[in-house]
């Protein structure tokens, strides 16, 4: 066990000291090996993103929304509309909603208040997300006024910080009492901003819907599951769009990994021999050979990686962003959080390591195994 | 020490292009000696150091090392026989560029999973013998034909063998380091170890550090059964 190590050992420092004289030749490889591990991961650690975040702010929505159209525009819930509603088959809960933006000019970013039951907020507090709480410096406890937009200023007791779990969906939130919420942007007595409705069975939200649409013709129905195809779809284009970059960085990488392959000079090929004529094994040259590759290979893959994570999750993937523009109009405003798959990465591994090993040992093993008297006749 | 019987060796065969550039070949070589072989151009003298040295394997014919039989094993079995009892000094040295000449003289050693500690402390010393200390830093491909040559000796002492094999090792000296390369020969005899090597060189071949010279014609690629070379000069064996 112990001459194994140091065998392996010994291997890889020749490895290395090999590595570092064929200095610009194996840079100019590592370098083209790590954009490509760049290029895939982005793409990879971007689409896992945004399914991770699509999955969450679906859980939590309801399955059927309903707004009231107005000249084609979203509009308030007038009162009496939920009433008229009734009872419909299916439907387990109606309530009106009430949720607005509000902007804070003192960090320059766009607030969800949303109200919430007296028995969740008490009037005169409000519970907020962790990175507003992060960004104005809230704890629990503090105090905190918001002008309105009719010039007025609230204060709020924050009660609570929400759990930074669910940051995602409740990043920018706050969440304030009925009272306080029609007080704060004067919102007309007895209206909502929209009405949401839950249906347990998956079956009938259709059959709900149309329902909706014939007792109330002035409003719109919005499906979970409608929001979920479209979703869905834009992934499918995207997809579509990985694809064909996954295929072309993958055969660029076939042709470098072929390039390198077929590149094993008359100089290293003489120096195989001289291994093995010293005494190496075919085994020990292969093994050193396969030491290089995973050394190149990790290192790049490392590299890549590292560079993909940042530039994704520290930098909202600025380089993919001409392409991903067109998701900016569904979800405005998307702010990735950091989600590494473990059989994502293992695919990606699997996909940029193992052909590159394959095809430097190859050619390697050809060499190896010819027989090492051919370095007696130089 | 060596024992060789009926040695053939064909190179392409089948082919049109088959050759025979051994044909038939029974010697013995002696522990302790040096014997070098001497013969024109082509006679075979590399490829019987290859079939020696177990680098090679013979077309027919036994090859019998200490007594056991090395001509039919695996591979990975002459790979260890050559690895633990041969040391080799190739014609073109053969060093790997861009090493130092300590890097290279280790090399052989790596296989045998001895410490790298060791190894460089071994090393040192044999640069120490050879005078070549100074510069054991030095990539190779900056030292002097004549320091090369040492680093290259040193690379087959490196494991301790008790054969030492040389192709052609004053091809590229003068005559003052070819004299200095014979000394370093006695000293290898005086320690007990078995040298072969080929030379055209007078210098090397009527020296009196070689105890033995056997001379190689060329074979004929027929398959007559003529002995293809001779004894000019040997010690009792
Ligand atoms: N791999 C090979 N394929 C075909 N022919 C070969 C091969 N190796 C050697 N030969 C032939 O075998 C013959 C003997 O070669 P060898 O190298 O043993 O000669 P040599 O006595 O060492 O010659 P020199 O003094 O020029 O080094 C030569 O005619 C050579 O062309
Ligand atoms: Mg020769």
């Amino acid at each position: 066990m112990n001459v194994w190590l140091e065998k392996q050992r010994h291997l890889i420092d020749f490895t290395l000291a090999s590595l570092a004289r064929r200095k610009t030749k194996n840079l100019g490889l590592l370098l083209a090996y790590a954009v490509l591990v760049f290029v895939l991961a982005s793409l990879a650690l971007f689409t896992q993103a945004l399914r991770t975040e699509a999955s969450f702010v679906l859980a939590g929505s309801p399955e059927v929304i309903l707004q009231r159209m107005v000249a084609g525009r979203h509009d308030l819930i007038p009162p009496g509309y939920i009433e008229k509603i009734g009872r419909i088959r299916g439907v387990q809960k109606q309530e009106g909603r009430l949720w607005g933006y509000y902007y804070d000019p003192v960090v320059n970013a766009n607030y969800t208040f949303m109200a919430r039951p007296a028995d969740e907020v008490a009037s005169g507090s409000i519970m907020v997300g962790a990175t507003l709480a992060r960004a104005r410096g809230l704890a629990a406890g503090n105090v905190i006024s918001f002008r309105s937009y009719s010039g007025k200023l609230f204060a709020f007791k924050v009660s609570a910080v929400l759990s930074p779990d669910a940051e995602l969906l409740s990043a920018d939130l706050v969440l304030l009492s009925e009272a306080d919420f029609r007080a704060f942007f004067e919102y007309p007595a007895g209206h909502y901003t929209d009405i949401a409705l839950s249906v347990a069975n998956p079956q009938e939200v259709r059959k709900v819907a149309e329902k909706l649409s014939t007792t109330l013709p002035d409003s719109r129905p919005i499906l979970r599951e409608e929001v979920l195809r479209t979703y869905q779809s834009v992934f499918d284009w995207r997809e579509g769009i990985m694809l064909t970059v996954l295929a072309g960085a993958i055969l660029a990488f076939a042709i470098l990994s072929w390039e390198k392959a077929s590149g094993l000079s008359a100089e290293e090929k003489r120096e195989i021999g001289i291994l093995k004529a010293i005494g190496w094994e075919t085994s020990d040259v292969i093994r050193m050979k396969m030491w290089e590759g995973l050394l190149i290979s990790l290192t790049a893959f490392l590299l890549g990686f590292i560079a993909a994570y940042v530039h994704v999750f520290y930098f909202g993937a600025a380089v993919f962003e001409p392409v991903l523009k067109g998701w900016a109009v569904l979800y405005p405003r998307f702010a990735l959080v950091p989600t590494v798959d473990g059989l994502q990465i293992a695919t990606l591994f699997f996909f940029t390591i193992f052909p590159y090993t394959a095809a430097v040992l190859v050619p390697i093993w050809r060499a190896a195994i010819t027989d090492p008297d051919s370095v007696m006749r130089a | 020490m060596i024992e060789l019987s009926q040695i053939k060796k064909a190179f392409n065969q089948g082919q049109p292009n088959e050759y025979w550039a051994l044909n038939g070949i029974d010697l013995t070589l002696e522990a302790g000696k040096v014997t070098a072989f001497r013969g024109p151009s082509g006679s075979g003298k590399t490829t019987l150091l290859t079939l020696v040295g177990c680098l090679s394997r013979p077309t027919s014919g036994r090859v019998r090392f200490k007594g056991q039989d090395i001509s039919g094993l695996p591979e990975r079995f002459l790979t260890e026989i050559r690895r633990q009892s041969f040391g080799f000094i190739f014609q073109q040295f053969n060093l790997i560029k861009g090493l130092t000449a300590l890097e290279n003289v280790i090399l052989p050693g790596f296989p045998t999973g001895r410490p790298r500690a060791e190894l460089i402390t071994a090393a040192e010393e044999i640069f120490e013998q050879l005078k070549l200390s100074h510069r054991r830093t030095a990539k190779v491909e900056w030292l002097s034909g004549g320091e090369q040559q040492r680093v290259a000796i040193a690379r087959a002492l490196i494991n301790n063998p008790e054969v030492i094999i040389a192709d052609e090792p004053t091809a590229n000296l003068d005559t003052a380091l070819s004299r200095e390369f014979m000394a370093i020969l006695e000293g290898f005899t005086a320690e007990g170890k078995t040298v072969l090597l080929t030379s055209h060189d007078p210098l090397v071949v009527e020296s009196d550090a070689v105890h033995r010279v056997i001379g190689m014609r060329m074979a004929v690629w027929s398959t007559t059964k003529k002995p293809c070379f001779s004894s000019q000069q040997s010690s009792p064996y």
